[in-house]
């Protein structure tokens, strides 16, 4: 892993964002006033990291800082503080499992190890198909619906061993990846 | 009574025009027509609305602080970056009811001279996001949005801003950091947000459930709303439900309605899943000090509990808990206190973002005897020490997340200090008991059956 990040710092491979996705960043800068586009960062790391692959390498953060008109530091130092920005590649699906308190009491720690154990790694790892990543993340507003699974911006909720065996069969058919534009 | 239920299950009322069917944003043309903003500021004093974000401010002087008088632009933010453990009646308002907040949007707006504004959602709810987009979409399309709002020569732009999963960015100064592209840390007041907020502009930040009581007072008077539920607790509340009951989810309630009722009735809760018994609740969102089930039943006087702002508090930090933001945790006698403690010390250091001492440091060490602890090789000082290191972060940071996680840690060991002595001595004994109550409440195993 460490090899492949040297390898992307001296990639010198231009970096394009899709038309739709340079449309919908001109858009939200237009949100904030003209002396603050800074506040787009956020917003803008979000598509950038889905137009990435699901991650946000060195380069891209450049890219950004570069986009916005600020220091590279300034975008380096809100994406490792944000746990939704991914600093290392992840699989084409990124199972966030929830892992706080109520979701706790309803079974998630059942589900996170039946999860490790039905894709044979570990949480923060990656199936070696490049396919599944497991990622605990915390309370995701539906303790009501314990224990939750978020995929990309859908949440699947309620889940037991069944209804991961039917995600995972599913996610599988449909062969895509989480990493879509959040903005559509 | 319900105020922000009320037309929750109405098919298609996240489309505009349903929504105007049933009387929606009427209270926008009643105010923006007939009404001054100090006018509005009177009624929402009135009402007695307190902020439903978990602090409890009142609304109403939140507002009256902004001068008016200054030529500065002044902002409103909706905070709808709800991260409490527990809570989870503002993804639900928004999902289903976007434009109840949009209209209390306007009306906020008004009142506080604000011609822009955001409502700040948390990373994860992109889902919802869309929603409020495509409602806000609408009501700038038929002109309830944008410049000139009705004709009335009112105009307010209104944007959603995504989070990316960050706890501290709930806290209103986080968030206004969060808002200018910079990392969560909160700042140190005053200056409050009403002074110098976004931008260093005056600001008002607002709860998504606080913003949606705002057409009801509006449509009926301030007056009307202080005749619901108690006197120091006027209106209603949302009350998320979730862990080991019956029907978790959202409900509405009248402030003041009994903690008894509530847990056992089958309109809200319909009592703890399994026949087992109450263990304990967490009323207001994991920040708040857990109640053993004896207290959060009956006050420490001996009378019945009420949801509301001033009877949970009754008993102080020793016997009583506080109404927060309403994420009511029912714990049954199959959970472990320690180990569920854990988890919240775990979530708080993990979420701390690092610039007060106390708080950064307190927090991993408090996660790291709770897992000795909790692994069996603690040691009978840790629990006093435990108590010792919360009491060291607890007012002694710039933002409440060091109450936030010394009070479940203070009241966790105040209540259930013996199953904190139990963990040192008889390390397994504890999951065995927890087994043996799982296995016992299966109905088909009679042998087990006890």
């Amino acid at each position: 892993m460490k090899f492949q990040i040297i390898d992307i710092l001296e990639s010198t491979e231009e970096i394009r964002f899709s038309q739709a996705a340079l449309q919908m960043i001109d858009k939200i800068k237009k949100r904030y006033p003209e002396n603050s586009r800074k506040s787009a960062l956020i917003p803008v790391l979000h598509i950038a990291q889905a137009e990435s692959g699901g991650w946000l390498s060195p380069h891209v953060m450049d890219y950004v800082a570069d986009m916005l008109g600020i220091k590279p530091v300034e975008v380096y130092e809100v994406a490792t503080f944000y746990t939704l920005f991914n600093l290392k590649p992840a699989g084409r699906y990124i199972f966030e499992v929830c892992r706080t308190g109520p979701c706790c009491l309803c079974g998630a720690e059942e589900i996170i190890s039946y999860l490790e154990s039905k894709l044979n790694i570990k949480t923060g790892e990656t199936t070696s198909d490049g396919m599944f990543t497991i990622k605990t993340v915390d309370c995701l507003a539906a303790c009501g619906n314990a224990p939750v699974i978020k995929v990309g911006v859908d949440y699947h909720e309620n889940m037991n061993n069944d209804k991961i065996d039917l995600l995972v069969d599913n996610l599988h058919l449909e062969n895509r990846s989480s990493h879509q534009n959040p903005y559509e | 009574m319900k105020i922000l239920l009320n037309h929750i299950d109405v098919p298609g009322i996240q489309n505009l025009n349903t929504y105007r069917r049933l009387g929606g944003y009427s209270s926008v043309e009643k105010a923006l027509k007939t009404m001054t903003p100090p006018d509005i500021i009177k009624e929402v004093k009135e009402s007695g609305l307190r902020g439903r974000g978990g602090a409890g401010f009142p609304t109403g002087l939140k507002w009256f602080f902004i001068d008016r008088s200054s030529s500065r632009q002044v902002y409103l933010i909706c905070n709808a970056d709800e991260g409490e453990p527990g809570t989870f009646k503002d993804r639900f308002m928004m999902q289903y009811n976007p434009h109840l907040l949009i209209e209390g949007m306007i009306l906020s707006g008004y009142a506080i001279g604000a011609t822009t504004a955001y409502i700040y959602v948390r990373g994860e709810l992109f889902s919802v996001m869309r929603i409020l987009e495509k409602a806000i979409g609408e009501a700038y399309q038929s002109g309830l949005l944008g410049k000139n709002i009705l004709g009335t020569g009112y105009s307010l732009d209104l944007h959603c801003h995504p989070g990316a999963g960050s706890y501290i960015c709930g806290e209103e100064t986080a968030l206004i950091e969060s808002l200018e592209g910079k990392r969560g840390n909160p700042r140190i007041k005053p200056p409050f947000p009403a002074i110098a907020g976004l931008y260093g502009c005056p600001t008002v930040v607002n709860n998504v459930e606080t913003i949606c009581n705002i057409p009801w007072i509006i449509n009926n008077g301030g007056e009307a709303y202080a005749r619901i539920g108690t006197e120091k607790s006027p209106g209603t509340k949302l009350i998320s439900v979730s862990g080991h009951v019956n029907r978790p989810g959202v409900y509405e309630i009248e402030l003041g309605f009994p903690v008894n009722e509530f847990l056992f009735s089958n309109d809200y809760c319909g009592g703890i899943r399994n026949d087992h018994r109450l263990k304990a609740v967490i009323a207001g969102g994991s920040s708040v000090p857990v109640l053993p089930a004896d207290l959060i039943l009956r006050t420490p006087q001996g009378g019945p509990r009420l949801l509301s702002y001033e009877s949970l508090s009754e008993g102080g930090f020793e016997k009583g808990t506080m109404l927060g933001s309403g994420g009511f945790i029912v714990m049954d006698e199959t959970t472990c206190i320690v180990r569920n403690l854990l988890n919240f010390v775990r979530f708080y250091h993990h979420e701390s973002c690092g610039q007060c001492s106390p708080c950064r440091e307190g927090t991993g060490w408090m996660n790291k005897i709770l897992n000795r602890l909790e692994n069996g090789t603690g040691n009978i000082r840790d629990i006093d020490l435990l108590v010792s290191i919360a009491g060291n972060i607890e007012g002694n940071t710039i933002c409440p997340l060091g109450d936030s996680s010394a009070w479940p840690v203070k009241s966790a060991i105040h209540h259930f200090r013996q199953e904190f002595e139990w963990h040192v001595f008889e390390p397994l004994a504890c999951r065995k008991q927890i087994f043996e109550i799982k296995s016992a409440k299966v109905p088909d195993n009679e042998n087990i059956k006890t």
